[in-house]
């Protein structure tokens, strides 16, 4: 599936033969190389006051460099957990997990994460928020306030970057948060709700840019998501969760080009076989309830 | 912490982004004229019932001097006032400053260390039930007629508002923003410098504004108990002889230091935390 992507974008080195290069030889996870993200049989249990609740079970999944994963499921069936555990902000209770092959303990800097509400400093302006991330990084201030000019135009603030939260609307605000997560090209990009929050209109013109974004930042992403169509449309894989214990019940290959116009991909049949086939596995979930 | 994180440019940077019109001299003028004759109003209804009771002498004027007298004794012994207001003064802004300081830092180590609020708390809540009014005449016993008594109530009486919103504050920093910083690498000093103590300051000047007034109070009270200058002593002294016109005189300026304290609060808050949201102007806000 990521074979055939078009790679002529990409700026970071991202291994374009399905990721051979990365791995040591043929000893690495499931797809014979070392992904950028790994998940192996990992569970994740909370002791509340009176009883244990079991939030992720049996939770394995590879994600290569550079490719986009979707989660979709129910809520509470653990997707934001699911980050929570590759950010290293949380804990898993079994099993591993690996960022680029390395056991994650503990918060993970070589991440960016995007919340569903934008969480910016009301009192910094969107420029001076999206370098939040350079100031704490220490980042050379020449070469991070460039890389914020970038970002910026990329992603359509240009004219927005002095005015504060307050004064933006919604989208405008996550826009901000997507650039301070980008600012230091993390090579893994977590995103748990981004657009959540936002309206339809606002939404899909955030999904084609973030389509945009991902060919020309060649990062990979795992995308949190409730809308079974900004999974498909976005993702190289979408995986459909299943709530109570969370847990994966199947991984669908989309199977289509990473360049994607939005009317006319969701009018593809690639799309509508798994959109339709991934509302299924989630009727099917709810209706178990 | 750098200034520029507590004291982001001010807004008018933004003036290309949110078309905010402003509006000119005499459209301010009518604006605060709309927003601010009500108080005035009530306010010269009082003067004016003080004035129709002391006129019509329905109580004896020793008790109840005239307006006019009262005036008399602000403009005739404006000297003396001036010295005695300027020593409560110096006492009340003494007293903010130490509880100021005393209070954030109290709170930033009881927020970081549970068992520290463990320890402080009670002792904490034991200072501020115990009528500081009460423990006053120890003080002046213990440390004498001087100004230290005073600033000392004043301290304690102002402490514990500042304490309480700071913590408050520092406490309800969003969760996101923390994980986020966690996400960043940051060390836990850069969270405090860039994320809790900025987003922490609306609740402190909340705590301020309280206890600016408080701490007025705590000097009066000081100089009630034992002094030989201050408002406190003032009062004191033209109660003895019955001086209504000077008591009263006395009281006015009292309230005006606490009226002028809290106004100075309400500026600086207004120049450090433009972005606050109950600060904002509802016109300002882009809907887009």
């Amino acid at each position: 599936m990521t074979m055939a992507r078009d790679v002529t974008l990409r700026k970071s080195a991202v291994p374009e033969t399905g990721g051979a290069a990365a791995g040591a030889g043929g000893t690495a996870g499931a797809a014979g190389r070392t992904a950028a993200v790994g998940l192996e049989d990992v569970a994740v249990r909370f002791r509340t006051k009176n009883r244990d609740v079991t939030a992720l079970r049996e939770v394995s999944l590879d994600v290569a460099a550079g490719e986009f994963v979707a989660i979709v499921g129910p809520s509470g069936c653990g997707k934001s957990t699911l980050l929570k555990l590759v950010a290293g902000l949380l804990k898993a209770s079994t099993g591993a997990v690996r960022l680029h092959g390395e056991q994650v303990d503990g918060p993970r800097p070589d991440i960016g994460y995007v919340f569903q509400r934008a969480a910016l400093l009301e009192w910094r302006t969107a420029r001076r928020n999206i370098l939040l991330q350079a100031e704490i990084r220490r980042m050379p201030a020449e070469k991070a306030r460039a890389r914020a000019g970038e970002l910026i135009a990329m992603t359509g603030l240009a004219g927005f970057e002095d005015a504060y939260p307050h004064e933006l609307s919604g989208g405008m605000q996550q826009r901000v948060a997507l650039c301070r997560a980008l600012l230091h090209e993390p090579p893994v990009l977590l995103m748990d709700e981004p657009f959540g929050a936002l309206d339809a209109l606002t939404r899909e013109q955030m999904n084609m840019e973030l389509n945009r974004i991902w060919r020309e930042t060649g990062t990979t992403v795992l995308l949190v998501t409730h809308s079974i169509s900004e999974a498909v449309y976005l993702a190289d894989r979408v995986v459909v969760m299943s709530p109570r214990p969370g847990t994966v019940s199947e991984i669908i290959e989309v199977g289509l080009p990473p360049e994607r116009d939005y009317t006319e991909t969701l009018g593809r049949p690639e799309f509508r076989e798994a959109a339709g086939h991934i509302r299924g596995l989630l009727g099917a979930a709810s209706a178990q309830d | 912490m750098s200034s520029q994180s507590v004291m982001p440019t001010p807004a008018k940077e933004v003036a290309g982004v949110a078309e905010r019109g402003r509006p000119g001299a005499g459209a301010r003028l009518v604006q605060a004229v709309e927003s601010g004759w009500r108080p005035v109003a009530l306010l010269a209804a009082c003067f004016a019932v003080w004035w129709g009771i002391a006129a019509a002498e329905l109580v004896e004027p020793y008790l109840v001097p005239s307006p006019g007298e009262t005036l008399d004794v602000l403009t005739g012994k404006a000297g003396y006032l001036w010295q005695h207001t300027w020593v409560t003064t110096y006492e009340t802004l003494l007293g903010f400053a130490i509880a100021v300081v005393v209070g954030v830092l109290a709170a930033v180590v009881m927020v970081y260390s549970s068992t520290v609020e463990k320890t402080l708390y009670p002792i904490l809540l034991f200072a501020q039930v115990v009528p500081k009014i009460a423990v006053a005449p120890l003080f002046v016993v213990w440390l004498g007629f001087g100004i230290t008594p005073k600033i000392l109530i004043a301290v304690l009486i102002a402490f514990f508002p500042v304490v309480i919103s700071m913590v408050t504050g520092l406490k309800a920093v969003d969760p996101e923003m923390l994980q986020l910083s966690a996400t960043m690498g940051a060390k836990p000093w850069q969270t405090f410098a860039k994320i809790r103590f900025p987003a922490s300051l609306p609740h402190l000047f909340s705590g301020l504004k309280v206890a600016v007034t408080l701490a007025v109070t705590g000097a009066v009270v000081g100089e009630f108990v034992g002094a030989n200058e201050g408002l406190g002593y003032v009062i004191l002294q033209a109660n003895g002889n019955l001086d209504t016109p000077m008591l009263f005189a006395g009281l006015l300026v009292m309230s005006l230091i606490g009226v002028v304290l809290f106004v100075l609060v309400e500026i600086a808050e207004k120049l450090l935390l433009p972005w606050h949201a109950s600060r904002r102007d509802p016109q300002v806000t882009t809907a887009y």
